[in-house]
């Protein structure tokens, strides 16, 4: 990836970022969403990660934004008429993001950037299943477990109560 | 020639600041819920740069279970907003004031 290509996508992630946060229709922050996190997979396929970027893709952008979507219509949410806080709150809400955006990125700039060589196959399903399966098995089975729980859980609180 | 990992550390960091203002800014609590999701992301991206720039898998790896986390904590997450709104027909975080002191 090129860095200007890396400059014009930034620009359009952060733009669809802000338009999430700052939209006040619901429907259109879920759809900026979707776009954001699309970008996001371009760029992890410019990192090598394509395996990431599809999972991005198809589970993000995809299930979990449908999901909000199902919920949002569900709800019948209207265009709100008092979607942000107070002036005083934004202002100093901005401000500290800011600081914050400048104190993470102090913290992590000095990082040492070895540059290491990619091996043959970075990124692809065969690397990442064979780590999957052999150093992570343990965190792996518990994301099951992790799901069965989820499931019940939603399915447990979502239910009219009889 | 390829954009040096501090452009991609610089980028997750302003994309986690917008997740914060995000939720510190919003009254709508599915909106809030994006601006989590918002952040989550940053931190893969984060994870997936450091891999590539330590040409190791790990990070990617670890992407994989922070996808599952929140595909299960958007899940129980708005089935919760569902029987809130169930409850008390709004989704306003300033009108969910119940539990606060």
């Amino acid at each position: 990836m090129s860095p200007l290509i890396f400059l014009l996508l930034a620009a359009l992630t952060v733009a669809s970022a802000l338009t999430v946060v700052v939209h006040k229709n619901p429907v259109h922050s879920a759809c900026a969403l979707v776009l954001t996190l699309c970008l996001l997979a371009v760029f992890f396929v410019g990192l090598d990660a394509q395996l990431v970027a599809l999972l991005q893709v198809i589970v993000y952008a995809g299930a979990i934004v449908v999901l909000f979507l199902f919920v949002i219509m569900l709800l019948n949410l209207q265009v709100e008429t008092r979607a942000m806080a107070g002036a005083l709150l934004v202002g100093s809400a901005a401000a500290g993001g800011v600081a914050l955006a400048a104190l993470i990125f102090a913290a992590l700039g000095r990082t040492v950037a070895p540059a290491a060589a990619v091996p043959a196959g970075f990124g692809e399903t065969a690397a990442l299943a064979r780590q999957l399966f052999t150093a992570y098995l343990l965190p792996f089975e518990l994301t099951s477990v992790l799901l069965l729980v989820a499931i019940v859980g939603a399915v447990a609180l979502a239910r009219k109560p009889t | 020639m390829t954009p040096p990992l501090a452009w991609y550390l610089g980028l997750s960091a302003v994309l986690f600041a917008i997740g914060v203002l995000g939720v510190v800014v919003r009254r709508n609590v599915i909106v809030i819920f994006m601006a989590i999701e918002l952040m989550l992301n940053a931190v893969n991206l984060t994870f997936v740069a450091l891999a590539r720039s330590l040409g190791s898998i790990d990070g990617q790896v670890i992407v994989f279970f922070v996808t599952t986390v929140a595909a299960a904590e958007a899940a129980v997450g708005l089935a919760i907003i569902l029987s809130m709104f169930r409850n008390r027909e709004t989704t306003n975080a300033d009108e969910l004031a119940t539990l606060k002191w």
